[in-house]
């Protein structure tokens, strides 16, 4: 139940905003996000209100870990 | 961020699962909190991906599971009242309570309305201005303060027919009373992404002092969970405990101080029970005074007689980690997801329900 799901800012009306994913949009709230999106932005979705600005930087450096433990069995240190 | 796919990359994943097979020497047994780590955990396969040394369990994560059945049965009576509009989340309608569900009496001609926001059982109570439209706050810190931001918005637009009927539950008390009941056996704790996103790692802090279990705050994706028990077995075998996020891009330290302050603005802790574990002191949350006026036990006599489980239903051991679906005589015979006989089963995702599906066993 605690679902909640990455989607991108599409138009922003005060405490409203449009937000989609693959073809998904939906109307959410904006009163309880920890920062305030701008359009383009993604933030975390969870029963109708943004709880998080998603840091572009944070998902990278995620996606850099992975690789670097995939990397590891084939260049061990 | 665009693309989920990279958090799904099968090649990445079995070089992470050899990774772990590679520094994974003790025996270790590690608890999945939160209800949708059990799916993402049955759906992706991850427990045939482990060794065998290396054993998951499902704990209490799932709202609706823990939800007393008196809870359920409050909720029932509710629905019964005349010019009651009841508003809930999905997964309560079908929840059998001692003698009904919220399905059963919607069947009968109570005003049951399933809602995927409390903003749409707030435009509800707008467009229904004579009836009196009670939501059932069910669900853990990552919903808790999206019930009380609704509470906030109903006083500054002056809505005086809607009430919330709160059975909210907070995680890490449960994680408290489980250790501290000694029955639990285990190493780690993959703990809950979304919960943490509001409530941020300090509220794991004095777990990990006092019971020395590690706590990684781990991500949904089949990446994000191999590499979460990745850091947990690192833990392990290093004899450290520490909190660690892994699911960096949902969580930090801090939380999410708006949602909280939102949050305890509305609610204050109250002592709570959950099925299967019982009273955990300061593990549920109340309506405050201030916001008496929103509260439906404050406006109805809700008082319901103690109900007890149904017979055979292991649902409160399972919620402690303590039995799988397995030992439950009546799993896969009398119960099953169309005629569920306790709540593990009801809800997608409860321990039974996803045993069900995914288990070949
Ligand atoms: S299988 Fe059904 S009866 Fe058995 S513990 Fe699960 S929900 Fe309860």
């Amino acid at each position: 139940m605690c679902l909640a799901v990455p989607m991108e800012v599409i138009e922003i009306h005060g405490q409203n905003a449009r937000v989609g994913l693959g073809g998904v949009v939906r109307e959410i709230r904006l009163d309880i996000v920890d920062k305030r999106p701008e359009v383009g932005d993604y933030v975390i979705v969870h029963a109708g209100f943004a709880i998080h600005w998603v840091d572009p930087e944070e998902a990278r450096v995620t996606i850099e870990l992975f690789e670097k433990m995939a990397a590891y069995d084939e260049a061990p240190e | 961020m665009k693309h989920l796919s990279e958090y799904r990359d099968g090649a990445l994943a079995s070089k992470i699962v050899a990774r772990i097979k590679a520094i994974s020497k003790k025996p270790v047994r590690l608890m999945e909190v939160c209800g949708t780590h059990t799916v993402s955990i049955f759906r992706y396969g991850i427990r045939e991906l482990l060794p065998s040394h290396l054993v998951l369990i499902s704990g209490p994560g799932c709202p609706v599971c823990v939800t007393a059945m008196r809870d359920i049965d409050k909720a029932i009576k509710v629905a019964r009242i005349p010019d009651v509009i009841v508003t809930t989340f999905g997964d309560l309608m079908r929840v059998p309570g001692s003698e009904s569900s919220l399905q059963k009496e919607k069947g009968l001609g109570a005003d049951v309305r399933m809602v995927y926001s409390t903003m749409d059982a707030l435009e509800i109570a707008r467009q229904n201005p004579e009836k009196k439209v009670v939501f059932l706050g069910i669900g853990f810190e990552t919903t808790a303060p999206t019930i009380a931001a609704a509470v906030v918005a109903a006083e500054a637009e002056g809505i005086k027919n809607f009430w919330v009927l709160s059975s909210h539950k907070l995680l890490p008390p449960a994680m408290d009373a489980l250790l501290s009941g000694g029955e639990l056996d285990i190493s780690g704790f993959i703990c809950p992404g979304h919960v943490t996103t509001i409530i941020g790692t300090a509220p794991y802090e004095p777990v990990v002092a006092q019971y020395h279990t590690p706590c990684v705050i781990v991500g949904f994706e089949p990446l994000d969970i191999l590499q979460g028990i990745y850091m947990l077995v690192t833990q392990i075998e290093a004899g450290q405990s520490r909190v660690e996020i892994q699911y960096r891009r949902a969580v930090v330290p801090e939380g999410n101080p708006n949602a909280l302050k939102t949050l305890y603005h509305v609610f204050e802790p109250c002592d709570a029970t959950w099925r299967g574990l019982g009273v955990i002191p300061n593990s549920g949350l109340a309506l405050r005074k201030a916001y008496r006026a929103f509260d439906a036990d404050a406006l109805f006599d809700l008082e319901v007689p103690d109900a007890p489980e149904p017979p055979g239903c292991q649902c409160g051991d399972i919620l402690r980690g303590v039995k799988t679906p397995m030992e439950c005589k009546l799993f896969r015979k009398a119960c099953t997801p169309e005629n569920p006989i306790g709540p593990c089963m009801v809800s997608v995702e409860g321990t039974c329900a996803a045993y069900y599906k995914y288990s070949r066993l």
